[in-house]
């Protein structure tokens, strides 16, 4: 997409276009089925994610939307099923090498690296654009000198954008959770991710935190094209961010479409209020 | 100044060389621990296997001659003059880093999500079989090792501190060894060089995430075994410093694998995850137990030097067990 607003536009394009057509699936999950031993996570779903679309996944707890989301990035290994990203079809994946293949995501209890600053976790975030020779790494000379500084530019507008300059040389570990989040989203973001997965990127926020979290995702997915992936339990904020939703209840797919419909499908209503399953 | 004072700087600066040794083993084993929890039983064996490789291709021994005379009957040793220090170095290196794959290959692949205990069973392993493989490439016999550090007394340290005691004192200035001066220099370096890698460059940044959190280093592309190899290459680096220094100043032999032993204390009083720590604790287990050695040493009958580093370790233990610099344990209950 070719906006020209400040600052995020600046942030350099380094990842190659994967190709896929805006509208078209990027990502494609079909017929999954994840059991840990005995206890069934997730039961035959498939659903889609197309091209520049928000695509919130609900449920209540314990449906398997964080699960679905570790099969996406490669933490779980489902035992049936196949998913199809940027039209290839992937086997058994590894969580760093969807990284590498532009999945980039947050975690519902906030996994930053502690004990390193705001700059340095954001800046871990570019690890895959990064073309690492250890050599001249080792020399802090040539190329990698070059490669670091502008990585380093590139951080510094994200860290603009998300509007987090005053804490930049702050250890993540001292910040408070609202911030923290936020510096998660900006290591996600560093990445220039295809398709950027938000596990519960409001969680445990306050009205306002949630008003700039819901923006920065609308300018993420709207000035950039990113295609993304959430989960969310403040229903507002699904209705209001999300293209499409996919529901989820113990396992299994009850509703898949737009939030209007959503809202009006019998099963999804019953899930949330609480309609005893064994009728 | 009196004789009693200069003896005690003497003694104090001995120690203090003496405590970086301790400080270039412990800081192997802070450097695995950090990144993958394991305690490297093997550090001080990997330090042996680097010098008895380094005096090897040095003195250009075959590798595993005994072994090719006992089958074969043939009687070589000597491969030629050997060969020249800085491209022995360079190989033994070389020889570190592909012993770091090749652990992380056939152990500790095998052995991801383990409990710590049977990593540290299979350090343990690991640890006997580089002293066999050791004994059987090279051979079991003391060797000597000279990277051509200077070594010997200081004449003109000597020559110095004559001057500062009193006039008229039986003071014959201080002894300070050439070797132990060059180890702290090389040491100061290596870890400023250490430093300033995991500081400023990309993939010193993913040694350092990963040391904070595994999942989270995965999420953002880092491979977990590419960050292992490394590690455990650049273990394997200082092991080679460590093993030229025990070398150089008291002959290759298999003694020194013990070192390690004396790396515990160490690691107890500068925690576990902490490389400053590893320094700090190195020094004040060195300067402690020639102190007390010299001052306490006489009461009891000598020979303190052995055991004091671990009563000061049980002390730790006692009052402070995460270490003067390590991370608070903090459990909930």
């Amino acid at each position: 997409m070719n906006v020209h607003l400040k600052p995020i536009h600046e942030i350099r394009m380094t990842r190659p276009d994967d190709g896929i057509a805006p509208g078209k699936p990027l990502l494609v999950v079909d017929n999954i089925s994840l059991a840990f031993g005995g206890v069934k996570a997730i039961t035959n779903i498939s659903f889609d994610i197309l091209k520049g679309e928000i695509r919130a996944i609900i449920g209540p707890n314990g449906a398997g939307k964080t699960s679905m989301l570790n099969v996406i990035n490669g933490f779980y290994h489902p035992q049936e099923g196949t998913i199809t990203f940027r039209g290839e079809k992937r086997s058994r994946m590894r969580p760093h090498v969807a990284a590498h293949q532009g999945i980039a995501r947050t975690f519902q209890n906030i996994a930053l690296f502690k004990g390193m600053s705001v700059l340095d976790n954001i800046m871990t975030g570019r690890i895959t654009l990064q073309n690492r020779n250890l050599f001249w790494q080792a020399l802090w000379r040539g190329p990698a000198e070059q490669e670091e500084l502008e990585h380093r530019e590139a951080v510094e507008h994200i860290i603009d954008f998300l509007e987090i300059e005053h804490i930049r040389k702050t250890p993540v570990g001292r910040l408070p959770y609202g911030l923290q989040k936020r510096v998660e989203l900006g290591r996600a973001l560093a990445a220039e991710p295809s398709l950027l997965l938000l596990d519960e990127p409001m969680a445990g926020m306050n009205l306002e935190e949630k008003e700039d979290m819901s923006r920065f995702i609308l300018d993420v997915n709207q000035q950039f094209g990113t295609t993304i992936a959430l989960i969310e339990h403040d229903m507002g904020v699904v209705m209001d961010l999300s293209d499409r939703v996919v529901v989820l209840d113990y396992g299994r797919k009850i509703g898949d479409g737009t939030p209007d419909e959503v809202r009006n499908n019998q099963d999804v209503i019953d899930a949330y209020l609480g309609v005893s399953h064994d009728e | 100044m009196s004789p009693a004072l200069l003896n005690f700087i003497e003694i104090f600066m001995n120690g203090l060389m003496a405590g970086i040794m301790y400080s270039l083993v412990a800081l192997g084993f802070v450097l695995i621990f950090k990144a993958s929890g394991i305690f490297n039983f093997a550090q001080g064996v990997m330090a042996l296997f680097a010098a008895l490789t380094l005096v090897g291709l040095q003195t250009g021994q075959v590798p595993f001659s005994h072994l090719i005379n006992a089958i074969f009957g043939t009687d070589i040793h000597n491969w030629g003059e050997g060969m020249n220090t800085v491209l022995a170095i360079l190989l033994a290196m070389a020889i570190m880093v592909a012993l770091a794959w090749a652990i992380e290959r056939f152990v500790l692949k095998h052995l991801v999500n383990q409990e710590p205990i049977i990593l540290f069973m299979a350090t343990i392993g690991l640890a006997y079989f580089l002293e066999g493989l050791g004994d059987l490439m090279w051979g079991s016999d003391v060797k000597t090792l000279s990277v051509g550090l200077p070594s010997g007394g200081s004449f003109w340290w000597e020559d110095v501190t004559r001057e500062w005691a009193a006039a008229g004192s039986e003071y014959f200035g201080m002894y300070i060894d050439l070797l132990d001066v060059s180890a702290t220099v090389i040491a100061i370096i290596l870890v400023t060089a250490l430093t300033l890698f995991s500081q400023y460059t990309a993939t010193g940044r993913a040694l350092r995430a990963v040391a904070d959190d595994h999942q989270a280093a995965l999420s953002v592309g880092i491979s977990l075994r590419t960050i292992w190899v490394i590690v455990w290459s650049i273990a394997g680096f200082v092991a080679l410093v460590a093993g030229i220094m025990w070398g150089s100043k008291s002959g290759v032999q298999f003694s020194l694998s013990l070192i390690a032993l004396k790396a515990l204390p160490v690691l107890i009083l500068g925690g576990f995850t902490s490389i400053p720590g590893a320094i700090v604790g190195g020094l004040i287990i060195g300067v402690g137990e020639k102190l007390a050695e010299a001052y306490v040493g006489p009461l009891v009958g000598g020979a303190i030097e052995n055991w004091f580093a671990y009563v000061v370790a049980l002390a730790f233990l006692l009052f402070r067990p995460q270490g003067l610099f390590g991370d608070k344990i903090i459990e909930r209950i």
